[in-house]
């Protein structure tokens, strides 16, 4: 469970996040949307450690990402994060990129990181290409191999931050369906999203971010068919 | 052209010189390049501000011609400091420091150009900042400093002919000596040349193979 309570955030005068509560179960598809600079990238990179807060707690499974005891990087085990930007390990093959950490953070043996490796790549569809490098790849299959990497850390909580915004529209079906994938199998999910029919077919709650608020969240029939908030219809009005 | 003086023990005595160019230069590169990578890393980890000393005290040995370094290395030993350090041993500290200063440059460059995404991709996998260090800034910083790095190397080569200001027989050095004694220049300078051509060579080829065996990725 990830509970986000009161959570603020600035960067040097300009607070991105102003007070967020919102609490994420096992096995929920949390799809979170808003207008650019709402604070949704900061929400997931705060989530993982990898940005301080400035007050509120988040906790995943009990324990306080940011406290001064948390041992992150063994957290960071169990929350998987893929980014826009697909961020191979340019000088490592498919299948190293997979292995790395699981090798290396795990301490798994090469063997045994490679047999899972090649598991979660061809569950992305990538079981022919262990041996490539990522230049070769085009951005859609680079983006599932990042999933297939934060995958092979067997995560407990997987954070997407618009992992499609920087494909050719003609390679976003495919990342959307390894998501899709993801989601029907139960993973415990959070997608900052700008792709409102995946949000509408996928999610258990969506969530509205707007200049560092959650505006509102509820049920995407509900969000999508009655928004509450007048800036919720606004925005949705806006990107349809 | 080729009716010369020069006996095989002249060119013996010209390869001695060699040697000692290849010892002084693998030594300074080899020491400048650890204490270099040592320089970048806590450069690029303390930022530009707190390691300002730092950058302050390696721009003087980036700054100052070589040849005032090595003489004023070299009175400061003896006369200061009392140590009674052979030619050899301040040169190589000299041309060891010299290269650290210029190999701190490349790596904190070759650091900064690992885009801080792909860095961060590596810690939200769970790795320490030493293993993102060991398996993702480290291989992909030494790609982009390659090139750089065997210009510093072959560039201290070539600049070690100045440690002759400190009683070091180098190979230009050599040469010299024989010009003096043969008064064949053209004829010596050109072996000269042709020794340091032989030196830089499989250095440079050695460049050339890594780039291409890299570019794969
Ligand atoms: N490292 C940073 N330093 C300073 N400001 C930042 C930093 N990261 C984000 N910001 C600012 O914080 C605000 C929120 O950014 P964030 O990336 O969380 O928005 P977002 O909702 O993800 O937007 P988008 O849809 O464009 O990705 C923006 O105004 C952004 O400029
Ligand atoms: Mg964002």
């Amino acid at each position: 469970m990830i509970e986000i309570q009161n959570v603020r955030k600035s960067f040097g005068p300009l607070e991105v996040l102003k007070g967020i509560d919102l609490t994420v179960q096992r096995g929920e598809v949390l799809t979170v949307i808003g207008g650019s600079g709402s604070g949704k990238s900061t929400l997931l990179t705060c989530i993982n450690g990898l940005e301080p807060i400035h007050s509120g707690k988040i906790l995943v499974d009990g324990t306080e990402v940011h406290a001064k005891s948390t041992n992150l990087n063994k957290l960071r085990q169990k929350i998987g994060i893929v980014f826009q930007q697909w961020n191979a390990f340019p000088h490592l093959t498919v299948l190293e990129n997979v292995t790395l950490s699981p090798r290396k953070v795990l301490g798994m043996g090469k063997a045994e990181a490679e047999v899972i490796a090649e598991k979660q790549l061809k569950h992305v569809g990538l079981g022919d290409k262990l041996s490539t490098y990522p230049s070769r790849l085009s951005g859609g299959q680079q983006q599932r191999m990042a999933i297939a990497r934060a995958l092979a850390m067997s995560p407990d909580y997987m954070l997407f931050d618009e992992v499609t915004s920087a494909l050719d529209p003609q390679l976003v079906g495919e990342v959307l369906e390894t998501l899709k994938m993801l989601a029907e199998e139960g993973m415990t999910m959070i997608c900052v999203t700008h792709e409102m029919t995946f949000a509408r077919d996928v999610s258990d709650r969506v969530a509205y971010f707007h200049q560092g608020i959650m505006a509102e969240i509820g049920a995407p029939d509900q969000l999508f068919g009655d928004p509450q908030h007048p800036e919720t219809r606004r925005f949705l009005a806006s990107v349809r | 052209m080729f009716d010369t003086a020069l006996s095989s023990s002249d060119l013996l005595f010209l390869a001695k010189g060699a040697g000692m160019t290849i010892i002084v230069t693998v030594i300074s590169v080899t020491i400048g390049t650890v204490l270099g990578i040592l320089f970048g890393v806590i450069r690029v980890q303390l930022g530009a501000v707190l390691s300002a000393p730092l950058t302050f005290f390696l721009d003087i040995f980036r700054s100052v011609p070589l040849l005032i370094q090595l003489v004023l290395a070299n009175a400061f030993m003896g006369m200061v400091l009392r140590l009674q350090l052979s030619g050899f041993t301040v040169a190589c500290m000299v041309l060891s420091l010299y290269t650290a200063a210029y190999c701190s440059e490349i790596v904190r460059g070759s650091i900064d150009a690992v885009p801080s995404t792909t860095r961060r991709a590596a810690r939200s996998l769970g790795m320490s900042w030493a293993q993102d260090m060991r398996y993702i800034v480290m291989p992909l910083a030494t790609r982009v400093a390659l090139p750089s790095w065997i210009g510093l190397a072959l560039g201290v080569m070539k600049d070690s002919a100045l440690v002759y200001v400190v009683q070091v027989t180098e190979l230009l050095k050599s040469t010299q000596i024989l010009i003096t004694r043969l008064q064949e220049p053209l004829f010596l300078l050109m072996i000269c040349g042709a020794f340091y051509f032989l030196i830089s060579f499989p250095l440079a080829r050695f460049g050339g193979y890594l780039e291409k065996r890299w570019s794969n990725d």
